[in-house]
């Protein structure tokens, strides 16, 4: 990882600080996610990451990179990105021109819809911090009280995704020249449970990246789901096989949830057993017949309408 | 379940626009939605639409070939005072317009609204898709099930008005003559249209990484086996639907029962005018004047059909959820059998 800073103002002092963390840092890092660092832990929704990805695809010509603005709500401890949505900006070597107004209308219009989001910070593709980025986030600071900065390296110069947040800190000298820093902090990611059923769906699409996919019938993902499970826990006894013949060393906590596991499964005698699943089948059965008796009915009630 | 007044904007010439030369009048018959409209939507309810308020927003795409794409979308703020009205289509024009900048795809293909317990079928989607599918050919409305879909699978579905209830919709004529002429049943209301989920290779690479990153544990809803919470939702739903139904036919009823009568009532005057001019005349007085029979006995006033119609689509897809949801109840259930019995 390569924490570059950003300065305003040239000076060594400066220079030498800003070395010594970044080696501190490096020492205590090496991923996202991992680091201890003193800051809010960020927590991304996936929707802001498909956003992102998406508005990089629509850039305009020459731009090497996208800016946005990111929404959430700011906790004590923590902050949750939950939306977010690009504003066109122009950059050169020189100087950067970014929309204002436009940010201001967006963040209007999508405060009508949920009115609980506020700026929390800003986002850029790519894989650096420039210094244009510095000037972008004083202006965001103005609107915001402690803006965080989210890369995401969209361009893969890396080889992967580095989805990294950054928090501004002044650093320097009191009363002379004064720079920003930005520190790195954790990133995670949270999920909706219906959002992670839909990413779920989503991420089929990638195993065939260039056909597409449908979303099957009912019965059909019932028997995925189980398919899945079956997975497991053929997983689960090639590890248990491993262990029993001596090519893998026991390991203690796994065979407590394994015993967890098998003590999970409900010890009902046979008979109750057949009680309660002959009682629910029979309701099933009740209602199936019920709606089709209500269907047969509305449509012959139509027939007898129309006569 | 709350009734919501959506004004769709009458879209002005640069908006309702599709590919040049394309013939309209094929219908649509592939629904394309990137992965980034899911989520979006997911989103929406999740944060906005918690308890039986329904959700709604527009979907922005472009039609290619017999495929309608959807690529973006946004949604729709809640209605809260009675005077968001004209907000409404300047929210949307400014939406439009600010999306444009940043090179999202600005036409206006359609809309999305979430639904509770699959109760959609109602008069006032009826007029905002009639009125977006008459300004734009290929509209479709998506209809998103949160509750479905929290129990284990995404569950979206794309409807499109049949090309004969755009006609009625069109004549305005409701009364059971327009719909007989029409030979309209209620299954032949919406039609469903497949999708497909596309997405770029961006956020397929995307995905990768959060599926690396995320330690997110699969919770199986999908194999749960509690079903009476749901059923239970479900059969109160319809019975309220069946019984709005049964009113309805009362009325018919009574409504026939007095054209009868009255048809009853009106040979008889004219039968007795008949005898009554007979007898003038063996006497030799001037009969009485023929009076206008229609206007004595005014036909009461036929209920209008389209009510019916819409409680009976209604039904029918309530009937049509409950059956999906029994089955794979019933092929849970033997699969528990199948291991209590390995057990056991």
């Amino acid at each position: 990882m390569h924490l570059i800073v950003n300065h305003m103002y040239y000076s060594l002092l400066l220079c030498v600080f800003s070395y010594s963390v970044a080696s501190v840092c490096n020492a205590n890092s090496n991923a996202a996610g991992d680091m201890s660092v003193y800051g809010p832990v960020v927590k991304i929704h996936p929707v802001v990451l498909a956003s992102i990805g998406d508005s990089y695809e629509r850039r305009n010509e020459g731009a090497s990179r996208v800016i946005g603005t990111l929404l959430g709500t700011i906790d004590k401890h923590s902050v949750e990105v939950t939306n977010c949505f690009s504003v066109p900006h122009n950059e050169s070597e020189d100087e950067v021109a970014v929309d204002m107004e436009f940010a201001k209308n967006m963040y209007e219009l999508h405060k009508r819809v949920s009115p609980s989001e506020v700026i929390v910070g800003w986002y850029a593709t790519g894989f650096e911090i420039t210094e244009h980025s510095v000037l972008i986030h004083e202006y965001y600071s103005r609107e915001a009280t402690n803006p965080i900065h989210l890369t995401m390296d969209t361009a893969l110069q890396s080889g992967k995704m580095n989805i990294r947040a950054y928090l501004s800190a002044q650093m320097g000298v009191l009363g002379k020249t004064v720079g920003v820093m930005f520190t790195p902090l954790s990133v995670k990611y949270k999920y909706y449970d219906t959002e992670r059923i839909g990413i779920d769906l989503l991420e089929r699409t990638r195993d065939a990246p260039n056909t597409t996919n449908g979303l099957t019938s009912d019965l059909c993902q019932v028997g995925g789901a189980a398919g899945r499970v079956q997975d497991m826990l053929a997983t689960v006894l090639t590890y248990i096989e491993d262990v029993l013949s001596g090519k893998q060393t026991a390991d203690n906590s796994v065979g407590r949830y394994l015993m967890d596991l098998v003590n999970k499964v409900p010890k009902i005698t046979a008979e109750d057993f057949e009680t309660m699943l002959n009682s629910n089948i029979n309701d099933l059965l009740m209602v199936t017949y019920l709606s089709n008796l209500t269907q047969a009915q509305i449509a012959l009630n139509e027939k007898i309408v129309v006569l | 379940m709350a009734t919501r007044k959506e004004t769709p904007s009458t879209p002005t010439a640069p908006m309702a626009s599709t590919s040049p030369g394309a013939t309209l009048d094929s219908p649509v018959k592939q629904i394309q939605i990137e992965g980034l409209v899911v989520l979006k939507m997911i989103k929406h309810y999740q944060e906005e639409g918690q308890g039986s308020e329904v959700v709604q927003g527009v979907l922005l795409g472009l039609v290619v070939e017999d495929r309608l794409e959807i690529t973006n979308c946004f949604p729709f703020p809640q209605h809260t005072e009675d005077d968001a009205d004209f907000d409404e289509v300047q929210y949307q024009m400014e939406m439009m317009r600010s999306l444009r900048h940043v090179n999202i795809d600005h036409l206006h293909v359609g809309w999305y609204q979430s639904t509770y317990y699959g109760s959609f079928v109602s008069r006032a989607l009826l007029d905002s898709q009639f009125s977006y599918q008459h300004a734009i050919e290929e509209s479709v409305v998506l209809i998103y099930d949160p509750i479905k879909t929290a129990r284990g699978s995404l569950s979206l579905k794309a409807y499109r008005l049949t090309p004969k209830l755009m006609e009625i919709c069109k004549e305005k004529d409701f009364s059971a003559e327009g719909l007989k002429k029409a030979l309209i049943g209620f299954e032949h209301m919406f039609e469903e249209v497949p999708i497909v989920i596309k997405n770029s290779h961006l956020i397929n690479v995307l995905m990768w990484e959060l599926e690396e990153k995320c330690t997110v544990a699969d919770k199986h809803e999908l194999l749960n086996l509690s079903s009476s919470n749901h059923l239970e939702k479900s059969l109160q739903l319809l019975m309220d639907r069946v019984d709005d139904m049964s009113q309805d036919i009362v009325k018919y009823n009574t409504y026939s029962r007095n054209l009868s009568k009255q048809q009853q009532q009106k040979h008889q005057y004219i039968q007795r005018r008949q005898q009554e001019n007979a007898q003038r005349q063996t006497r030799g007085e001037t009969p009485l004047p023929e009076e206008d029979v229609s206007k004595m006995f005014k036909p009461p006033q036929p209920p209008p059909r389209m009510d019916t119609l819409l409680i009976a689509g209604q039904i029918n897809n309530y009937c049509q959820n409950v059956k999906e949801f029994t089955s794979q109840n019933l092929g849970k259930l033997f699969m528990a059998e199948a291991l209590q019995g390995h057990n056991s």
